[in-house]
C-alpha cells in the first residue's frame, strides 16, 4: 500500500522582548539560576500578571506578516496542571481567543511552491527549567525562564514530508528573525518545535491517529524524527499494529523516537479565562501602528534583489538569508557605487568565508560596510585590481585601518603610469625572446605568460586591462 | 482612648495629649489583655513600636498625615515584608512574606503603625471566622458566637478597640457581614477600586480590599489611603480617587432608596427586618424617598458565585505545592507525594472542599453547564443591579439573615453557611460597592444595615452613612467590657 | 447531582489534593449537595446572554517592555524549603 504522511508543527518561539511577558523581571539567557526569576515570575502568594505591550507589538506584527486576522478581542486563560517547574500550578496560555487567527505560509520545496496554513498564533508564558544533574537524587528547578513570552504557533496539517516540514519550519524562522521578534537561537530554545504525524492510505480523506514528537531542538533532527516516526508508524500498521495517540520524544543519539512515559491520567487542563488579566483589545489604529513598522519580508527581498541587482538565485539565497546581511550588502552596494555583482561577490565570498573561519555574524563583523565599501570603490575606480584587494581585505580585517590607508601604506596603487608599464613591458619581450616567438607564431597561450611576468615585475599595482591592451600592442 | 475616633486621636497626637509610642502601647497591652478573644494571628510589638516612634519624630516635624501614629491592624491575606503571612492556613504558617502589599505600603507611606496581622478564614473561605488554622475567633459582644468571616479577627479587633481600625478583604460579604455582626462600620469598594496586589487571592474577579472602622468617617480615612490605581494590577482602575471626607456632610435629602423586595423574603429573620426597617424610616426623616425594586435572579446568586469562586480558587491555590515556599509535607517519597501530601496536609477541609468543587466545575464535560453558566448568572445579576440603580441611588436591605450565630452551630453543615450570604454575595458579582453599618441589636447582639451604591459611589456611600451616624448611636456603643 | 467516592479520589488527583480515607465519603456527601445547589442556574434560560469574567467592562493595559526587577534570590530563597546552589529542589522529576 502507498502511505501519505500528514504533519502539522507547533512552534514555540520566544520573543525578544527586554522582560517577561506578565512581569519586569529580564529575559536575558544565561544568568544564574533563579537571578531573573521575580515575585511575579516565583508565583509569590498575592502577585498579579500585568501584560508587556512589546510581546502584543510583536504577536500583531507576526500575525500581520502571514497575512492572518489579528484578533481584536483576545483573552489570556489558565491552562491548569502540576509540575514544578511551573510555579503558579497553571500555565497563562490563550486557549479559545488567540491574538493571531488564520494565516499562511508559501514554502518552496525543490523549485515546487506550496502554501502551508498557519491556524493560529498565541501568546503564552515560557515555564522555567528541571536540571536533572544529581542533587542527592532531587532534581534542581531554575525558574529564569518562567514567564519569558512565546509566541506559539500552530500550522494546519498540511505538510506531507519531512522535507516540507523542515522548510516550513526554516521559512518560519527567518521569518521571526526578519520581524526582530525572535533570535532564532535553537541552542538556547528561543525556537522549539513539537511535530504532530499520522500516517494514511494515500487518497484517503481522513485523517490517521497522530503521535506528537516533543521539543525537537534542530532542523536536522525534526527532518530526522519525522522520517523516523512516519516509517515507525507504516511498519506498525502494516504489521497488525494500531498508532496510539501519545507524546514522544526524539533521541538523537538512537536517532529514534520513544514514548515518553505513559500519563496516569488524560491530560485535563482545565482552561478558564484567567482572572487576573482582562481581554487585549487591538484596535485598527495599534494595528496601524505595528504596520507601519513592519520590515519588508524575506520572499519580497528575494524578489527585489533579482530584479534590482540582477543577483542569481543562489546568492539571492544567501544574501537575504537574515535581515543584517542583506542590509550589510545593501549598503555596501550604495556606498561603494560598485556594481552589485561584485560586491555580492565579495559578501557572499571572502567576507563570509572570513566570518566562518573566526565563527562571527554579520552583525559582529570587524569590516563594517562601510570599510568594505571603500575597498570595493577602490577597485571599481581601478585604484587597485582584484586581485591586491584581497590583499587589503586581509589586512582590514586584522586592524583597523581604511582600504585608503592600507593601500596608501603599502604602495598598492595600480601604476597607471603607461611609461612605466611599457618599459617593463620592453624589457620582459627583449629578455624573453623565445616565449615571443611562441606566441607570434600563434601559440596565444603564452600570452598569460607575459601578463604574470608583467604583474610579477610590478608586483601586482599594474591595471591588468591596460597591461593586456599594450602588451597585445607590443607583440604584434 | 480605645474607642476614639481617628480624626480625635490625631488631635491628640498633634497636641502632644499622648503620643504614637503611649497609644500604640495602650492597644498593645489591650490585645494582651483580651488575647481570649484570638483576634490576631501575630502581633508585631516590636516593630509596630518602633514605627510609633518613628510616627512621633513625624509628626514632630509636622509632616504627619491623619493616619499618622494611629495603631490598626491588617488582615492576615495582606502581604507584610518580613512578618509572618498565613492567610489563616497552616500552609502558610512559616510563610514570611517578602514583600509588602500595595496596600500595606499605602499605610506605611500614610505612617500608620501595624499592631499585627488578623485572624480570618482559611484563604478567607468561610462566613464564621471557624475554617482558621488559628482557631475560631470570639465575638466581643457574645463570646460564644462567630464574629463573622471571613474578616472575623477584623471586625472583632475594632469592636473589642484592639485596633482603631482595620483592613479587611470582601469576595462574597467578608468585609460587610463580620462588620453587621460586630456592630462595626465596613466598606468594600468597586472592584478594581483597591489594588489587589499582595492581597492573597481567593477569587480573583470577586476579591476587594476594603476599610473596617468605627464609623463611615473613618471609614472615609481609611478608604482615602488604599483607595487608588496600582499599575501592577491590571484589573485595578485608573480613575481619580475623591476627598471621601469632604462629602460626609453633604444633605442626603431627596435621597432615592431602593428596597429589594427579594431581600426582605421568608429567610430574613423578623427581629433583623425590624431592625432595617427602623433605619430605613430614619432616612425617610433625613428626607429620603423609599421605593421598592426588584432583583428577579437574586436567588442564583449563591450557585453562580459558589462556581466561579470555587474555579478561581482552585487555580488560585495551586501555587502553594511546598517547592518555593510554604509548608512542604515531611519526607516526599517523589512528586506527586510532595504536592498531595503538602497541600493534603496544608489546607484545611473547607478550602479542599471549595478546591475540589472548583476543579469539578472546570474540568472537561463540566466547564460549560457549571462555569459558562455560572458567568451567564453573573451578567443577569449585574443587569438586575444596573436597572435597580438606573431607578434609585441606593439600595439597602439586610446585611445577614440573622445576627451573629453560635460558635459550631454551622460549621457542619456547609451549605447552611453558604446561604447565609445571600444578601451580600450578588454584590460581588456585580463588582459594586457596599458597606454595612450597625443599625440596631438583636438578642444583644448588633445588626447592620448594608447599603449598596452605584459604582465607584464610595463617597455617596459613606456620606449617606454618615449622616444616619449623626442621628444615631448605634455605631457608637461597645460590647460590654469593651467600653 | 451526586458524586461517587471514586469521583472525589479523581478530582482530588487532578488538584494534587491529599485527602484522608476516612473524609472521602463526607466530601462526596458535601460536594453532591454543593452541586444540587449550583444545579438550581440550569431552570433559567441564559441562551441569549454573554458570560461575564470581569465585574468591570475594562481592557487589559499595557506595560512598557523595561526591566524593572532586580536579582532578589537571596531573600526569595530564604523562605524556600529546600535549595542548593540557587535551584529549588523537588523529588526526581521522571521525564
Amino acid at each position: 500500500m502507498e502511505w501519505e504522511a500528514v504533519i502539522g508543527l507547533e512552534i514555540h518561539t520566544q520573543l525578544a522582548t527586554k522582560s517577561k511577558i506578565f512581569s519586569g523581571a529580564s529575559t536575558a539567557y544565561g544568568a544564574e539560576p533563579n537571578t531573573q526569576a521575580c515575585a511575579v515570575d516565583l508565583g509569590l502568594p498575592g502577585v498579579l500578571p500585568v501584560l508587556n505591550e512589546e510581546a502584543v507589538r510583536m504577536a500583531v506584527l507576526f500575525g500581520l506578516a502571514i497575512e492572518a486576522e489579528v484578533a481584536p478581542y483576545s483573552v489570556f486563560a489558565r491552562k491548569n496542571y502540576f509540575y514544578p517547574d511551573l510555579p503558579k500550578g497553571y500555565q497563562i496560555s490563550q486557549f479559545e481567543l488567540p491574538i493571531v487567527g488564520l494565516g499562511h505560509l508559501d514554502i518552496d520545496v525543490d523549485g515546487v511552491k506550496k502554501r502551508v496554513g498557519v491556524t493560529r498564533a498565541h501568546l503564552e508564558e515560557d515555564a522555567g527549567k528541571s536540571l536533572h544533574e544529581d542533587f542527592h537524587g532531587l532534581t534542581g528547578i531554575d525558574l529564569n525562564r518562567a514567564g519569558t513570552p512565546l509566541l506559539e504557533i500552530v500550522s494546519e496539517p498540511d505538510m506531507r514530508s519531512a522535507k516540507e516540514a523542515v522548510a516550513y519550519m526554516r521559512k518560519l524562522h527567518e521569518l521571526v528573525r526578519y520581524l526582530g521578534i525572535c533570535d532564532g537561537n535553537m541552542q538556547e530554545g528561543s525556537f522549539r518545535c513539537d511535530a504532530n504525524v499520522s500516517v494514511r492510505p494515500k487518497g484517503q480523506q481522513a485523517f490517521g491517529t497522530r503521535a506528537e514528537i516533543k521539543n525537537i531542538n534542530s532542523f536536522r533532527f525534526v527532518e530526522k524524527a519525522i522520517n523516523y516516526e512516519i516509517e515507525r508508524q507504516i511498519d506498525l500498521i502494516e504489521s497488525g499494529g494500531e498508532v496510539v495517540q501519545e507524546t514522544r520524544l526524539y533521541d538523537a543519539d538512537k536517532d529514534q523516537t520513544r514514548s515518553m512515559r505513559s500519563k496516569e491520567e488524560a491530560n485535563d487542563y482545565r482552561y478558564f479565562p484567567d482572572p487576573d488579566l482582562l481581554p487585549v483589545v487591538v484596535d485598527e489604529a495599534f494595528k496601524a501602528q505595528v504596520k507601519a513598522t513592519m520590515p519588508e519580508l524575506p520572499d519580497a527581498k528575494k524578489q527585489r534583489f533579482k530584479d534590482q541587482y540582477g543577483l542569481d538565485d543562489e546568492s539571492t539565497a544567501i544574501l537575504t538569508s537574515s535581515r543584517p546581511l542583506a542590509d550589510y550588502f545593501e549598503a555596501v552596494v550604495k556606498e561603494s557605487a560598485c556594481e552589485a555583482r561584485i560586491c555580492a561577490n565579495w559578501v557572499t565570498g571572502d567576507l563570509s568565508a572570513a566570518l566562518n573561519r573566526s565563527g562571527l555574524e554579520i552583525t559582529d563583523s570587524p569590516v563594517s560596510h562601510e570599510r568594505l565599501a571603500g575597498l570595493l570603490a577602490r577597485i571599481s575606480d581601478n585604484t587597485i585590481s582584484g586581485k591586491i584587494a584581497k590583499q587589503v581585505f586581509e589586512e582590514m580585517w586584522q586592524g583597523t585601518a581604511s582600504a585608503d590607508e592600507i593601500i596608501e601604506a603599502k604602495g598598492l596603487k595600480q601604476i597607471t603610469d603607461t611609461g612605466a608599464i611599457e618599459a617593463i613591458i620592453d624589457k620582459i619581450i627583449a629578455n624573453n625572446p623565445e616565449q615571443v616567438e611562441q606566441y607570434r607564431s600563434g601559440k596565444d597561450k603564452v600570452f598569460g605568460f607575459f601578463v604574470g611576468q608583467v604583474m610579477k615585475e610590478m608586483q601586482g599595482k599594474a591595471n591588468p586591462g591596460e597591461v593586456n591592451k599594450m602588451l597585445k600592442d607590443k607583440l604584434k | 482612648m480605645h474607642n476614639k475616633s481617628i480624626t480625635d486621636l490625631a488631635k491628640g497626637l498633634r497636641s502632644g495629649e499622648f503620643s504614637s509610642v503611649e497609644l500604640t502601647q495602650a492597644f498593645l497591652n489591650r490585645i494582651k489583655q483580651h488575647s481570649s478573644l484570638n483576634c490576631y494571628i501575630t502581633v508585631t510589638e516590636d516593630l509596630a513600636l518602633q514605627e510609633a516612634k518613628a510616627a512621633d519624630d513625624r509628626i514632630a516635624k509636622g509632616d504627619a498625615t491623619l493616619l499618622t501614629g494611629i495603631p490598626i491592624a491588617q488582615k492576615d491575606i495582606f502581604c507584610t515584608q518580613g512578618v509572618k503571612t498565613t492567610c489563616g492556613s497552616k500552609i502558610l504558617d512559616n510563610f514570611i512574606a517578602p514583600y509588602n502589599a500595595t496596600v500595606v505600603e499605602k499605610f506605611n507611606q500614610a505612617g500608620s503603625v501595624m499592631l499585627g496581622k488578623l485572624n480570618m478564614d482559611e484563604f478567607a473561605m468561610g462566613s464564621s471566622n471557624e475554617t482558621s488554622y488559628y482557631g475560631a475567633v470570639r465575638n466581643p459582644w457574645d463570646h460564644n458566637a462567630i464574629p463573622g468571616g471571613s474578616s472575623g479577627g477584623s471586625a472583632a479587633a475594632v469592636a473589642a478597640g484592639l485596633a482603631v481600625c482595620a483592613t479587611g478583604t470582601d469576595t462574597g460579604g467578608s468585609i460587610r457581614q463580620p462588620a453587621s455582626h460586630c456592630g462595626i462600620t465596613g466598606l468594600k469598594p468597586t472592584y478594581g477600586r483597591v489594588s489587589r496586589y499582595g492581597m492573597i487571592a481567593y477569587a480573583s474577579s470577586l476579591d476587594q480590599g476594603g476599610p473596617m472602622a468605627r464609623s463611615a468617617e473613618d471609614a472615609a480615612i481609611m478608604l482615602q489611603v488604599m483607595a487608588g490605581f496600582d499599575e501592577r494590577d491590571s484589573t485595578s482602575v485608573d480613575l481619580p480617587v475623591p476627598d471621601y471626607r469632604a462629602g460626609l456632610s453633604n444633605p442626603i435629602e431627596g435621597l432615592k432608596i431602593g428596597l429589594p423586595k427579594e431581600f426582605f423574603g421568608a429567610g430574613l429573620n423578623s427581629d433583623v427586618a425590624a431592625v432595617i426597617e427602623a433605619a430605613v424610616n430614619e432616612y425617610r426623616k433625613l428626607g429620603a424617598h423609599i421605593k421598592e425594586v426588584s432583583m428577579p435572579n437574586l436567588k442564583l446568586a449563591i450557585p453562580a458565585y459558589y462556581v466561579i469562586a470555587s474555579a478561581e480558587c482552585s487555580a488560585n491555590l495551586s501555587r502553594f505545592d511546598g517547592v518555593r515556599y510554604g509548608y512542604r509535607c515531611a519526607n516526599p517519597e517523589d512528586l506527586t507525594d510532595l504536592y498531595t501530601r503538602s497541600r493534603g496536609e496544608g489546607f484545611g477541609k473547607e478550602v479542599k472542599r471549595r478546591i475540589l468543587m472548583g476543579t469539578y466545575a472546570l474540568s472537561a464535560g463540566y466547564y460549560d453547564a457549571y462555569y459558562i453558566k455560572a458567568q451567564k448568572v453573573r451578567r443577569l445579576i449585574s443587569d438586575d443591579f444596573k436597572k435597580a440603580l438606573s431607578e434609585v441611588d441606593v439600595i439597602m436591605g439586610p446585611v445577614a439573615p440573622s445576627a451573629a450565630f453560635g460558635i459550631g452551630e454551622k460549621i457542619g453543615n456547609p451549605i447552611e453557611m453558604y446561604l447565609s450570604d445571600i444578601y451580600t454575595i450578588a454584590i460581588n458579582l456585580a463588582g459594586l460597592p457596599a458597606m454595612s453599618m450597625p443599625a440596631g441589636v438583636v438578642g444583644g447582639k448588633p445588626v447592620g444595615l448594608q447599603i449598596i451604591g452605584n459604582y465607584f459611589a464610595e463617597h455617596r456611600l459613606l456620606n449617606i452613612a454618615h449622616q444616619y451616624q449623626q442621628v444615631t448611636d448605634w455605631h457608637q456603643q461597645s460590647p460590654k467590657g469593651f467600653e | 447531582m451526586s458524586l461517587t467516592t471514586d469521583d472525589v479520589k479523581k478530582i482530588a488527583h487532578l488538584a494534587r489534593l491529599g485527602i484522608d480515607e476516612s473524609d472521602i465519603e463526607s466530601y462526596a456527601k458535601d460536594l453532591s449537595r454543593m452541586l444540587d445547589l449550583m444545579t438550581q442556574m440550569s431552570e433559567l434560560n441564559t441562551d441569549d446572554v454573554i458570560p461575564m469574567a470581569h465585574p468591570m467592562d475594562q481592557v487589559q493595559r499595557l506595560r512598557p517592555d523595561t526591566v524593572t526587577e532586580r536579582n532578589n534570590r537571596e531573600q526569595f530563597q530564604a523562605i524556600a524549603p529546600q535549595v542548593e546552589a540557587g535551584l529549588y529542589l523537588v523529588p526526581k522529576v521522571i521525564e
